[in-house]
């Protein structure tokens, strides 16, 4: 490489640290102001004590553990299919996984409201816990292209036809093929699915609004709409459980080198 | 009846036949090789039997009963394949047991039996081990102690040595013929290698384009092929195109130089031209003599290969290639040398006709 390519590339890196590094510190440097004439960490004090913040990060930590769960049950089978039996239709697949990238959460559940509304004939917006369940499918059709993608790459990853192939000559049936073969195997790409997956739920707003739930993306907007510092607050905490999430994936990523799974 | 029945077996994939009515009878601890090139439904008969595939039309039966339509997991076959598919997440030992727990076996015989096979496998120090830890040669041995561990009525083996260097290849071949004749079980063996083929089977189908052209023990196959395409597929063969001139006594002709063949020619054959195949290492060089053969020809080329010195000859259009073991004290013909190349009348092979 020479010199100036060089100071090219150097100069694009240190541009594109500082777009994105400089709000995120005049956020933070902001949110620390709460108390006159001093940096403080009242703020955060304020928004971790607010029990509105408790119910409402409690709330979307169980519905993205749900989503997880629904999405693994949805998405690891779809994909060992497909790679198995279907390998043809992999394209089509991947196609609809992506669909929920182009269409926006809003049409996703004004869709929603027009199907499941209370005088439909499945009415799952008439209760909490059926609007609870209705939330869990819309943040599994939201983050759908992460997991599928995270788990259809573990798949590829491995040779997936041998090894189910293998287990089915020594008596295997479906079910012990994908829990005690498959899933172990491709459990690195799983947890990176799950961490994006959680990553996408804590912080998705339109949906949960829209279906009128308690969950964490509501909250911020509220408390944007009605304070100062504390939503700078919430801001910076929102950042970092999205990147405790992001390191998960890399320290699971690169820990699956050293496990027992891969040569 | 047979022990391994396989009739009139077709496979197609959409339009394309890779199968054409396959039939084989295999006897109980037979050791079988299905030979061919990459495309020629070798692999494609492996898997209906395993059952990962299933016939468009025939039947297999093992041991009498028709599993032409039963699931992969209750036809009790074991599988070794090219690629191991040791399953990575599991040791040396939990992949060997891995049948016997899905069957739900006693634990202590589940021990028992995976220190039996470990022991056979001669990797009883491993069985801690992951599949990544271990050499090619070793995981392909695992695979084949799991394939065993559970005792299925037929053992198949897909190109099991393909992905092994050539050392450890023929070593572990030996060990697979070994041990399929001290346990007697019944083993199709699936290679596109010739060598390996005529060095492990009790008996052979070597097959191409989705049909079997000959099936006999490897003397048979060897010695005595009956098409163009064994001939050239097993081993190296020269081809000549003779003129039949006595059918009843076998004399045939090749560039006007006369030959005999103990190979049986119909009356009708009278006046034909039929192809001849004749390997090299059954011609040496020698003056004509009664009895035998005798075809005279141009030196083209003289090949040193260590043990073996090639010498490939031409007669008008064909060239005829002869090894001679390497002898120092041996003088070697010289390129653009006439000689002459001799060979037994029970050496010159006739071909079928239209093949």
């Amino acid at each position: 490489m020479n010199r100036q390519s060089r100071v090219g590339a150097w100069t694009a890196i240190i541009v594109g640290t500082l777009y994105f590094l400089i709000p995120l510190a005049a956020t933070f440097e902001f949110s620390l102001r709460m108390r006159r004439g001093s940096y403080s960490f009242d703020a955060y004090r304020v928004v971790l004590s607010d029990p509105n913040f408790q119910a409402s990060f409690g709330y979307s930590l169980l519905m993205a553990l749900l989503t997880i769960v629904v999405g693994v049950l949805l998405v690891v089978p779809t994909a060992w299919w497909v790679q198995l039996r279907m390998p043809k239709l992999r394209g089509i697949v991947e196609f609809i996984t992506l669909l929920p990238l182009v269409i926006p959460a809003i049409v996703i559940v004004f869709g929603y409201l027009r199907i499941y509304n209370s005088s439909s004939v499945l009415p799952l917006t008439s209760n909490e816990r059926a609007t609870d369940l209705l939330l869990v499918f819309g943040y599994v059709t939201l983050s759908l292209p992460y997991m599928y993608r995270a788990v259809d790459a573990s798949l590829r990853a491995v040779d997936i036809r041998s090894l189910t192939e293998a287990a089915e000559c020594l008596g295997a049936n479906w079910p012990t093929i994908l829990c005690k073969v498959i899933l172990p195997n491709i459990r690195s790409g799983i947890l990176s699915g799950a961490f994006l997956t959680f990553a996408v739920v804590i912080g998705e707003f339109t949906i949960a609004s829209l279906l009128d739930r308690p969950a964490f993306g509501p909250y911020l907007q509220l408390v944007g709409a009605n304070r100062a510092y504390e939503p700078s607050a919430l801001a910076i905490i929102a950042f970092a459980v999205t990147w405790a999430s992001m390191g998960l994936i890399q320290v699971f990523g690169s820990a699956r080198a050293l496990t027992p799974q891969r040569p | 009846m047979a022990f391994l029945a396989i009739d009139d077996l077709h496979k197609t994939f959409g339009s394309n036949t890779a199968l054409h009515r396959f039939d084989m009878q295999i006897e109980r601890g037979e050791f079988i090789t299905f030979l061919g090139p990459s495309g020629c439904g070798k692999t494609t008969v492996l898997r209906m039997i395993a059952g990962f595939e299933t016939p468009t039309r025939g039947t297999i039966r093992i041991d009498g009963r028709d599993v032409t339509h039963l699931r992969t997991r209750q036809r009790n076959v074991g599988m070794v394949f090219q690629s191991y598919a040791l399953f990575p997440n599991m040791t040396v030992a939990d992949n060997i047991g891995f049948g016997l727990r899905v069957a739900r076996r006693p634990q202590p015989e589940i021990r028992k039996r995976v220190a039996e096979m470990l022991e056979l496998i001669k990797l009883s120090a491993l069985g801690e081990r992951y599949p990544w830890q271990l050499s090619g040669g070793q995981q392909q041995r695992v695979a084949l102690a799991r394939a065993l561990a559970s005792k299925p009525q037929v053992l198949l083996l897909d190109e099991p040595l393909s992905a092994l260097d050539a050392k450890i290849r023929i070593s572990l071949r030996q060990d697979i013929r070994a041990l399929q004749r001290e346990l007697g079980i019944t083993s199709i063996f699936v290679t596109h290698d010739q060598e390996e083929a005529l060095s492990i089977s009790d008996r052979i189908a070597v097959m191409n384009e989705g049909r079997i052209e000959q099936i006999g023990t490897p003397l048979e196959i060897y010695n005595y092929p009956r098409t163009r395409f064994v001939a050239s597929f097993v081993g190296t063969l020269n081809i000549l195109s003779g003129k039949v001139v006595d059918p009843a006594a076998g004399r045939m002709a090749v560039d006007g130089q006369p030959l005999t063949t103990t190979r049986p020619l119909a009356a009708s054959d009278a006046g034909k031209e039929r192809l001849l195949a004749l390997r090299p290492e059954a011609i040496v060089l020698e003056a004509p003599a009664a009895g035998r053969n005798s075809l005279q020809a141009i030196v083209e080329e003289v090949s040193f290969l260590g043990a073996v010195v090639r010498i490939r000859t031409r007669v008008r259009d064909a060239v005829i290639s002869l090894d001679l073991f390497n002898d120092p004290n041996r003088i070697l013909p010289q390129r653009g040398e006439p000689v002459a190349l001799g060979f037994s009348h029970e050496n010159l092979l006739v071909l079928e006709e239209g093949v």
